[in-house]
């Protein structure tokens, strides 16, 4: 029991003293979950909201198919990525394994299903009015496009946050593909499996309080962004 | 006109991610090195690792996993060197044409240890004796069971030792983890467990010399530890960083590294010892 107290001490004393080691996992964390919420969010809200909006053949399956793969293992996730970017798999010369963005690569390809899946919902449950009113109100496609979108922007902010969340949390893919390479690759979660390997579990604890405080942190900018409304 | 626009984007958001995977791969005096947990456990790759780059100006990353894992890697080409346990493995990985210049660097040892008091009765005993109560009296024993370089060793002592592999038997936890997490999982369960010394070393440090686990068996012939290095073959990988690969193994058994290895200790313990052939 002990280690939660001491793990708690010592993460106020990681995050205030600016222990190198720490920022450097905090910054790594950010920057690869940034870059797969980015790009995740650019395939994925024009993605959910096509299958949302539009009526097409085979639209059903492919929901199907978005829906199954919210439940994405990380580990198989970051075993399929492993088998491209090996240096002896088909991208293997883009040298991705073991970096940053081939972390953030594999990520992307984690959280794309959530983002598709809760956009698609959120442009789906809008009122079927509005978009009568904006062809009343003489808007053309692009502006019926985006003005849905901004209807419903609260529903995909959820959508970021819940894939930022599943984003900043996961082991299995920062593992396999970053490899945990000190002041490198080695994120707040590859950390605490490290601590927690070399038996320093309050260090593990730490790392974890660190990890839960970020989480808070992005999570109050978003009530505040709310408020706002 | 919408459709085009994601286009762009998606296809400017592909170029950052290569542009900075083309930042890492453009410092190429980095050597990308796979290693056993108990070389980083330890913390001993913490202190060479920095020493490396100052000595030379390359800079040292590496991943740590099992010896097996490790050698897949660098089956992979996904790796340039590899800091192993596994002579056995090593050898036949050697003779394949996987890795080239495996070259002996240190050794320690593996130990069994148990919980205090001995329940079992084995202290002081031989490898086999040890195995063979383990078997016959149905005493929990925490295994690896991960492929990695004390896995191997332990397989072969049970091979050694004339006994079939209780894979399958109740009193046998296989843990599939690194190697403190196998330790702390026989500490939890009362059962014995095979490590490498350098590891419990570390494993008794967390516990301020107090562990509920003691060495019991040591010193027997068959229970020596080599560790080496291996080039990854750069004829099978062209894009093996052979040059920085060779420049490692020959630092590593320079007699300055070789004294730091010995130097590096944990509790006043001595972990590896040093025995590259001059």
């Amino acid at each position: 029991m002990d280690y939660l107290g001491s793990g708690f001490l010592r993460a106020l004393v990681l995050l205030f003293s600016g222990d190198p080691e720490t920022y450097s996992a905090i910054i790594t964390t950010l920057e690869i979950s940034t870059l797969s919420i980015a790009a995740s969010l650019a395939i994925g809200i024009p993605g959910g909201f096509i299958l949302g909006y539009f009526e097409f053949p085979g639209k059903r399956q492919i929901r199907t198919i978005s829906d199954t793969l919210l439940a994405l293992p990380t580990v198989v996730v970051g075993l399929f990525v492993y088998a491209f970017i090996s240096r002896r798999g088909p991208l293997g010369d883009f040298g991705l394994l073991f970096t940053v963005p081939g972390v953030a690569l594999a990520q992307t390809l984690l959280v794309l299903p959530i983002v598709v899946s809760l956009t698609a919902t959120a442009v789906e449950s809008l009122d079927r009015r509005l978009r009568l009113t904006l062809i009343t109100l003489g808007a053309n496609a692009r502006q019926i496009a985006l003005q849905t979108i901004l209807e419903a922007r609260f529903a995909v902010l959820t959508a970021a946050v819940t894939a930022y969340g599943r984003a900043i949390s996961e082991v299995g893919i920062s593992m396999m593909i970053g490899g945990n390479i000190k002041w490198h690759t080695r994120t707040i979660t590859t950390a605490v499996a490290l601590e927690t390997g070399k038996g320093e579990f309050a260090m593990g604890i730490a790392l974890g309080i660190v990890l839960l405080s970020l989480a808070l942190v992005v999570n109050a900018i978003l009530v505040t962004l709310r408020r706002k409304r | 006109m919408k459709r085009k626009n994601i286009l762009t984007l998606g296809l400017s958001l592909l170029c950052l991610l290569f542009l900075f995977s083309g930042a890492v791969t453009a410092a190429d005096r980095v050597l990308m090195m796979a290693t056993t947990t108990s070389t980083d456990n330890t913390g001993l790759l913490n202190d060479l690792g920095p020493m490396f780059k100052a000595d030379t100006g390359i800079e040292l990353k590496w991943v740590a996993v099992g010896t097996g894992n490790a050698l897949e890697l660098g089956k992979n080409c996904d790796v340039d060197v590899l800091l192993v346990h596994a002579p056995a493995t090593e050898m036949k990985y050697v003779a394949d044409g996987y890795g080239v210049d495996r070259r002996e660097i240190m050794f320690n040892d593996f130990i069994f240890v148990g919980p205090k008091g001995d329940p079992a009765g084995v202290k002081g005993k031989s490898v086999k004796e040890s195995l063979t109560i383990f078997a016959s009296k149905k005493i929990p024993f925490a295994s690896r069971g991960d492929n990695s370089g004390t896995h191997k060793m332990e397989i072969s002592l049970w091979k050694d030792a004339g006994i079939p592999l209780p894979d399958k038997e109740t009193w046998y936890i296989q843990t599939g983890q690194g190697m403190i997490n196998t330790i702390n999982i026989a500490a939890e369960r009362d059962a014995y467990t095979l490590t490498d010394r350098g590891t419990f070393i570390k494993y008794e440090a967390n516990w301020k010399g107090n562990p509920p686990l003691e060495i019991l068996v040591e010193g027997d012939a068959a229970l020596k530890n080599q560790y080496s290095v291996i080039a990854v073959n750069p004829k099978r990988c062209e894009k093996a960083k052979y040059d920085l690969a060779t420049k490692f193994s020959q630092w590593m058994a320079s007699p300055k590294i070789q004294k730091a290895i010995a130097d590096f200790k944990l509790m006043g313990k001595q972990l590896f010892f040093p025995n590259a052939a001059k």
